[in-house]
Parts: structure tokens; C-alpha cells; sequence
């Protein structure tokens, strides 16, 4: 039975005050607070086991790697990939598309070649992918969305060539909350390449990347039901550490891929002349990785799957339509992103009010709200906004917070107006 | 005044809203808009000082030996303590402008706003009404 307040009990930090008030922590989209049990792994992780992982014939290492290893099968369980090889430790999610475009550009984009974006991407899912297309002669072409925020299918449809090589489109966005229909994406863009083979045409293949960084924490993801070349995420927003991400790729892009970075850990022999290069995952974790953040990150999924993604689903739900009907009817307040299906993300503009200053105001208030453009320059281009005021929920949120953040916002109004 | 006794003035000013945050935030929002706005013909893109999230305008010319500034924000928080800085700095010398402390700003309570992180542009207002201070002393 779901008890938020015994949730709530599981985070240390959500009983303190800011500024002499309870502290409303609204800003779940940029990083999610941790529960005690995700602290407690890693504080234990370095009270008994820390060691440096792989190699080590000693104690300490075999279970250090034992317990980084094991968090990779709890990663693969959690998103259904078929092996554990396909489960990538990376920095986070920027580090994950960073990869992909360095590593499987190199070898998978030619001059003339097409990567499709969309509007509402965040900068990390379309600065790299510009990257490319500058150093390889590569084009860029961007799915426009429409009023309320969604995709536009139909000319996705007809962007989507023959020459259409990577399609890098976010599952959930991080502005807005509209849920991309990624499973209907990935669909046309597998029978748009089963007909280009029948025309045994060049580059059959198109590669799909999915930028799941706002989803994971929201939904069940399957990545085998999706049947996703490449799917990332952050390991901070699931209610994990900072400085560790996944990379899930199917096996048979990461074997063809080259490292992305080398060194320690990425090889089977090196010598000055030639050196082989080992198989994924470890081809592509160079150097020591963040062994206790993986432990956390592990030990968060576990958290949340005990709770279970359906029931944090359908409170989440519950708070972002409670959110949107109280902030609705205050005048002159705009709704930035009214998609039909929409994750726990709520932004807004308010006429001639700053986003800042609404921020400015919240946070007076203990209201821990983001504003600004979010990382998303082209998306508030689209609307012609400076920035919005978002409101991110998690599962361990209240209506009584949200009634707080609404009553907090009219405030503002009063004061800046 | 010199820029000193203006920071005291200041202060004192905000002292009298004591642990009030709303009175003393609301000070700052009548300040930002009584700010004499900046003529429209300088608010061009060369005066346009980016922060992350806000925007501040500066204009700036030398005048008998002294600098007077303008401004302007799109945020009324931010356009505040560009009124507050235009009061302390405007109709200086450049070197009194390039020797001010401004630890008013932290005597008042607002000390965050001038936080590099901040994103408000703040910090790079305030260093650009000093080199332009610079620069017209190097001219004088």
C-alpha cells in the first residue's frame, strides 16, 4: 500500500526548512533526491568492499567487482535488455549520446548522410549530433512539434530517406512533459528500413537512439519490446548518484563500434605496434569508473521497483492533474506543453513576469522550482519565450506541496505585477 | 556623496525591513522600476550583457571626468539591483568606480544575487561598468 509519508520518511533531506520554510522540492527533472537506502549502499560500499574492480586476485577487489557487475544485471533486468554486455557504464546520459555520435559516427556517417532531431530536444541531444554533421558533411534535420507540444509524425514521416542514418529523438521531454510515441517512431523507422532493403538500396539500416533521461523515472521501459539500437539515461534522476548513466546498445553496434575513449581496462593486448581492443561493455568504460555510484544506481532501481513503477505512475498522475487544474485558473498563467500524454512535468509562463523572478520568489517560499530555458534554446524559440517556471514531480510529492507551489505563485504575481 | 557613504545610505535604507524578506523584495521591485529606463537607441546588441537566464542592457558615457551609467533588465528582481548599482556607481570617477568594494550588497542581504552561478547577469554588469571605467581613464 502506497504511504507517502513513509516514502517520505526514506529521505533525509526533504524534512529540512530553506529560507524558514518546509522545503518543496518541485525540481525532480534536474536531479532527484536520494533515499537513505541508495546512501547507505554507497557509504557501505566504501565502509567494506571498496577496491579497485576487475584484474584484482584479492579479496576486497573480487567482491568490489562482483558488486559493480551485479549492478550492471540489475541495470539489464530493469530495462529487459537481452545481455548484460549491452549495459554501458557511463558518466550520464550527456556522456552516453556523446559516445554514440563520436564512436558509431566515425564508422556508421558519410558525407551527405541524414540525422534526424526533434524540436524539443535538450542541447546534450543535439549539439553532438551537430558536431557530427559538421565534421562528416552530414545534414541535420528537425522534427517540428506542434501547439501543445507533441511531434509531428506526419513530417517525420517524410523526413525519414534513404539517406536517413540516425534518428536521436527523447523519450520524455524535459521542458514540456509530452511522452514521444517512441514505440510508433521506432516502428516506421523499421519498416521505412525494411523497404529500402528490398530496394537493396545503400545504408538499409537507420540507427535509433532514444534519450530517456525524463522517462526512467517515470515508466516501465523494455528495450527489447521498443527494439531500440541505442537507450540512455541518468543515473541522478532515477533517484540514484551523480556521475553514473547507462548506455544500452544492441550488441551488434557496440562489437562494430571503436572505443570511444582507451586506456585502462578497455583491452586485450597492447603493444606499440597493434594494440586489440576488448569486447563491450569494458571496451567503452576506460579508466576506473564510479564503482560506488553503479552500487547506488542498483540499489535506487531496486528502491523504486520495490514501490513498483505502476503505483510512483499513477501518483505521479495524480499530482500533475491536480497541479495543472490549480494552476490553470490563475490569471494571466500559461501552460508551456499540453500534450495528451505527459509525464510529471509541469511548466508555465505568466504574461510580463520573468520566469527568474517567479523562481526568485518560490524560492523565498521554500519552493525549490527550475526556471529558465532548460536547456532547451530551440524549443522556447519555438514559442517565443525567454524561459518557462517548471514544476517536476516525483512520487514522494504531496498536494499539500502543490497547494503550497500554487498559493506560491499568485504570491509572486501580487508582489511582481 | 562618495560611493561609500552612498553603500552606508543603502544599507540603512534596508536595515529598516530587518529578517522581512517580502518588505525588503518589494523595496528592490519599486526600485527596479523606478529605474530611469535606458534609451531605446542603446539597447542594442554591443550593450547587451547575456546572463543565462535574464538579460541586463548597460550604457555608459564620461562626462567632466565622471562615468554615469544606464540600464535596464527584463527581469524586475534583477533590474533592482541594476538600480542599486547604478545609484552607487553613476557619476563617479573611474577610479573611485574601479576601487569600489560594493560589500553593500552582502550587508543588505541580497549577496546571492551575485553569485557567478546566479545566471542573472549581475556579475558580468558589474565587471563591464568597471572596464568601461578603465577605459575611460585610460582615454582621460
Amino acid at each position: 500500500m502506497f504511504n507517502v509519508e513513509n516514502i517520505r520518511n526514506d529521505f533525509p533531506i526533504l524534512s529540512q526548512k530553506v529560507n524558514g520554510k518546509p522545503l518543496v522540492y518541485f525540481d525532480n527533472g534536474a536531479t532527484t533526491q536520494k533515499p537513505k537506502q541508495v546512501i547507505d549502499a554507497i557509504v557501505n560500499h566504501y565502509q567494506t568492499i571498496n577496491s579497485n574492480i576487475h584484474r584484482g586476485v584479492h579479496t576486497l577487489s573480487q567482491q568490489s567487482t562482483i558488486a559493480y557487475e551485479n549492478a550492471r544485471t540489475t541495470v539489464q533486468k530493469h530495462i529487459n535488455a537481452a545481455n548484460s554486455n549491452e549495459i554501458i557504464f557511463t558518466k550520464g546520459t550527456t556522456d552516453a549520446i556523446n559516445l554514440v555520435a563520436h564512436s558509431l559516427g566515425k564508422i556508421w556517417i558519410e558525407e551527405g548522410d541524414e540525422i534526424i532531431i526533434s524540436e524539443m530536444e535538450h542541447h546534450s541531444n543535439i549539439l553532438p549530433w551537430q558536431i557530427l554533421c559538421e565534421e562528416k558533411d552530414a545534414v541535420l534535420k528537425v522534427i517540428p512539434i506542434n501547439d501543445a507540444g507533441e511531434l509531428n509524425i506526419d513530417v517525420f514521416k517524410k523526413l525519414l530517406g534513404d539517406k536517413t542514418k540516425i534518428v536521436a529523438i527523447t523519450h520524455v521531454s524535459n521542458t514540456l512533459g509530452t511522452i514521444n510515441p517512441i514505440l510508433d517512431i521506432i516502428g516506421l523507422v523499421r519498416k521505412h528500413s525494411s523497404l529500402l532493403r528490398g530496394e537493396a538500396g545503400r545504408g538499409a539500416d537507420t540507427v535509433v537512439i532514444i534519450d530517456g533521461a525524463q522517462a526512467i523515472p517515470h515508466m516501465k521501459v523494455d528495450v527489447q519490446e521498443l527494439d531500440v539500437d541505442f537507450y540512455c539515461f541518468s543515473g541522478h534522476k532515477v533517484y540514484g548518484p551523480t556521475g553514473i548513466g547507462v548506455l544500452y546498445g544492441k550488441e551488434k553496434w557496440l562489437n562494430k563500434m571503436p572505443p570511444y575513449q582507451t586506456g585502462g581496462g578497455t583491452i586485450k593486448t597492447v603493444a606499440f605496434e597493434k594494440t586489440e581492443y576488448t569486447d563491450a561493455p569494458l571496451k567503452f568504460e576506460a579508466g576506473t569508473p564510479a564503482i560506488e555510484a553503479a552500487i547506488g544506481l542498483a540499489s535506487a532501481l531496486d528502491y523504486i521497483n520495490k514501490i513498483g513503477l505502476e503505483t510512483i505512475a499513477v501518483h505521479e498522475q495524480q499530482l500533475l492533474e491536480y497541479a495543472t487544474k490549480k494552476i490553470s485558473a490563475i490569471p494571466g498563467l500559461k501552460i508551456i506543453g499540453t500534450a495528451k500524454e505527459k509525464a510529471a512535468v509541469l511548466s508555465f509562463s505568466i504574461e510580463d513576469i520573468h520566469p527568474m523572478d517567479i523562481g526568485t520568489i518560490l524560492d523565498k517560499l521554500g519552493v525549490a522550482a527550475r526556471t529558465g530555458h532548460h536547456c532547451t534554446q530551440p524549443l522556447m524559440e519555438c514559442y517565443k519565450i525567454p524561459g518557462t517556471v517548471r514544476a517536476s514531480f516525483s512520487f514522494y510529492n504531496t498536494k499539500e506541496e502543490v497547494d503550497i507551489f500554487a498559493a506560491g505563485i499568485e504570491k509572486a504575481i501580487k508582489m511582481l505585477g | 556623496m562618495d560611493i561609500d557613504e552612498i553603500e552606508e545610505e543603502i544599507t540603512e535604507e534596508f536595515e529598516l525591513f530587518g529578517d522581512d524578506w517580502e518588505g525588503k523584495y518589494e523595496h528592490l521591485i519599486d526600485l527596479g522600476k523606478s529605474l530611469p529606463i535606458i534609451k531605446d537607441e542603446f539597447k542594442t546588441e554591443d550593450r547587451l550583457i547575456k546572463g543565462c537566464q535574464s538579460r541586463v542592457w548597460l550604457h555608459s558615457e564620461f562626462k567632466d571626468g565622471s562615468v554615469f551609467f544606464t540600464a535596464d533588465s527584463d527581469a524586475i528582481i534583477t533590474k533592482g539591483i541594476v538600480a542599486l548599482m547604478v545609484r552607487v556607481l553613476s557619476g563617479h570617477t573611474p577610479d573611485e568606480i574601479v576601487n569600489a568594494d560594493l560589500s553593500f550588497v552582502d550587508m543588505i542581504g541580497l549577496k546571492e544575487h551575485l553569485s557567478p552561478t546566479r545566471a542573472n547577469g549581475l556579475v558580468s554588469m558589474i565587471k563591464q561598468m568597471k572596464l568601461d571605467a578603465l577605459a575611460y581613464r585610460a582615454k582621460a
